[in-house]
């Protein structure tokens, strides 16, 4: 369950977490102390009004950027004191990141997208093989191994893109408005992949949408304002989200 | 290797660009490896100079002749173990532009003090016996179709008249680096024949017995011909071809000069190239840290790429010069050795890979420092 107060048990432990940007000669406060516990298995959104501080706490939960202050801890491991190469490795191992224009290598096919993340693992050529087509196979998509992303539609785009996002089998996956650029079936697509990823096989998937028929798939929703998770946060469809108390420090 | 597919398929991402940039690498090299042919043909004489070996001319210049006489004199000097000597001769074949160096020699002495030429012992006896014969290098003989046994003519540009001349040898060199275009006649010939210079000949080679004595005896043939109407001036075989080349003008200065501005060039251009290539796909570059690639792998990746167009227009270009160079002296004789060697083969891959580095490193490293936070907000 997602908690706003400390759980040690929680796969993902967020703590007094601050982040701090400073632009023209001042400090710009975009996150706030803010806590945060998710266990493993549950699909969480994230909302809020531009500048509330999502696409930052995503950054900082994927390990792209490091917080002013507070802790980030996942699976044990506290990420926040993590040097460049040692926080690279930990994102291709623990991370699965999809983003709202998809990010796909033109230049590569469908194929050889998904099989990046493969690259940076110790897999032969014949083990890269079958975990693409593994993941290519679970969105459905191992009819189009040889496409260019430019052949693709920008549905079938975004399924490559979770494609390449789960082929490592990372411990959680980060969605930065997944849907944000799709029409409605093919959002619909999508977010019935994610929510099965989680359901199915027991991933941990956060989301930061700013739509609310995509947050309405996540089993919890959690609202951001001003860098702060606030009051009002509710749960998804299946009732069990959690707490709507402020964050406690 | 893993990585080669990614690195390929950037490069195969402008088409255009990337035959372009190749192309520079393919026209520098090949360029380079024109230089490389030209300095060793200038080098030629330097570098295949047999270090036992002197080369005595007259002291004002090399076109004044000595006295054939000397050769007895200088047999007496203390460390000189063989003294042989040739005179230019200044024909051409047909037309003055079938330039190819012409010698009159001493037929006992001459191939004794060149082991690096070979010719058959048959030829070469049949050379001795013969007054008009004559020994052609392999290259000559085969740019204007000479064999054994033919009679050819040669206008005597120095002494005058048509000469004839009777092929009874073709040597060879035992090295690639060996001039092979030399045509060489009996001085007793040419000592017959001529109405002026008589008991004259044009230098003398003096092999010593020990070549690290080969400094004292020098100064010794000098000081006993000292004073008098023909003084001398000995010097090593390598000093005398370096002189020589030296009277055509700074070569390798001229060589260095023109590669050097031929590289810088291409480090410019390529250098703008990969910095093009990396500035617009900087969010792809981001999308790769996000996935876990660290700082110094995409620094490798782009420094791959442009190692690669460097590697395959170096390749191109050295392949392309190789070519051209294996059908021989391109200027009609005043190049006698010009070939590529598979060490000026092997520099110039080298400096191709250096320029390689040298261009892709400032955006390898800009890509490198890509923060990903701030590169992803471009998308």
């Amino acid at each position: 369950m997602v908690r706003l107060d400390d759980n040690g048990d929680a796969l993902i432990r967020v703590r007094d977490l601050d982040k701090t940007y400073r632009r023209g000669g001042q400090d710009v406060h975009v996150l706030r102390g803010l806590n945060l516990s998710v266990d493993e298995g549950e699909f969480v959104a994230f909302m809020g009004p531009s500048g509330s501080g999502k696409t930052t706490l995503l950054n900082l939960l994927g390990g792209l950027d490091l917080p002013t202050a507070g802790s980030i801890t996942v699976a044990g491991d506290e990420i926040t004191h993590l040097s460049g190469p040692k926080l690279a490795h930990w994102r291709a191992r623990h991370v699965g990141f999809i983003f709202q224009m998809y990010n796909l290598l033109p230049v590569l096919t469908a194929f050889q997208n998904v099989e990046l993340p493969l690259l940076l693992t110790r897999l032969s050529k014949a083990q890269r093989r079958r975990h693409v087509e593994t993941a290519l196979g679970l969105v459905g998509l191992k009819d189009r191994t040889d496409y260019y992303p430019r052949q693709l539609s920008g549905g079938q785009e975004q399924r490559v893109a979770i494609a390449r996002a789960i082929v490592a089998d990372p411990t959680f996956l980060l969605c930065d408005e997944p849907t944000g650029d799709l029409d409605r079936r093919s959002a619909d697509e999508v977010l019935a992949l994610l929510s099965g990823l989680a359901s199915r096989y027991g991933k941990t998937v956060l989301m930061v949408t700013h739509d609310p028929r995509a947050a309405e798939r996540a089993e919890v929703v959690l609202h951001l304002e001003k860098g702060a998770l606030v009051e009002g946060t509710t749960s998804g469809p299946e009732g069990n989200g959690p707490t709507s108390k402020p964050a406690e420090t | 290797m893993k990585f080669f597919a990614l690195i390929w398929s950037n490069l195969r991402r402008k088409k255009v660009r990337t035959a372009l940039t190749v192309g520079s690498f393919a026209v520098a090299l090949f360029l380079y490896g024109l230089l490389a042919a030209i300095q060793t043909a200038f080098n030629q004489g330097v570098e295949v100079a047999g270090v036992d070996r002197l080369v005595v001319r007259n002291k004002v210049s090399l076109i004044m002749p000595l006295p054939v006489s000397y050769r007895e004199r200088m047999l007496q000097i203390p460390g000189v173990k063989t003294v042989t000597y040739a005179t230019w001769f200044g024909g051409y074949y047909q037309d003055p532009k079938n330039f190819f160096p012409q010698f009159a020699v001493e037929k006992e002495t001459w191939l004794k003090m060149y082991p690096e030429f070979k010719v058959p012992r048959g030829e070469w006896e049949a050379f001795l016996q013969d007054r008009e014969g004559c020994v052609v290098g392999r290259k000559t003989a085969e740019r204007f179709g000479w064999k054994i046994g033919d009679r050819v003519p040669l206008v005597a540009s120095i002494f005058g008249g048509v000469w004839e001349f009777n092929i009874r040898g073709i040597y060879d060199g035992t090295r690639s680096e060996d001039d092979t275009t030399q045509f060489w006649f009996r001085s007793d010939y040419l000592e017959e024949r001529r109405t002026w210079g008589k008991g004259m000949v044009g230098w003398y080679v003096v092999q010593v017995a020990d070549p690290n004595e080969a400094a004292s005896v020098a100064e010794a043939i000098d000081s006993r011909f000292a004073n008098s109407p023909w003084e001398t001036s000995a010097e090593s075989e390598k000093a005398f071809a370096a002189g020589f080349v030296k009277q055509v003008g700074n070569i390798q200065l001229l060589i260095l000069v023109i590669g050097g501005v031929v590289f810088f060039t291409l480090l410019l251009v390529t250098g703008n190239a990969m910095a093009m290539a990396v500035r617009e796909r900087t969010a792809e570059l981001a999308v790769l840290k996000t996935i876990g690639f660290t700082d110094a792998s995409v620094l490798w990746l782009v420094l791959g790429e442009s190692m690669a167009c460097a590697l395959q227009g170096g390749v191109l270009g050295l392949a392309a010069a190789k070519l051209f160079t294996l059908r021989g002296d391109p200027t009609g004789g005043f190049l006698p050795v010009f070939y590529l060697s598979p060490a000026k083969m092997a520099l110039g891959l080298a400096l191709t890979l250096a320029v390689g580095v040298a261009s892709g490193i400032i955006p390898a490293l800009l890509a490198m420092r890509l923060k990903i936070v701030e590169a992803l907000r471009r998308v």
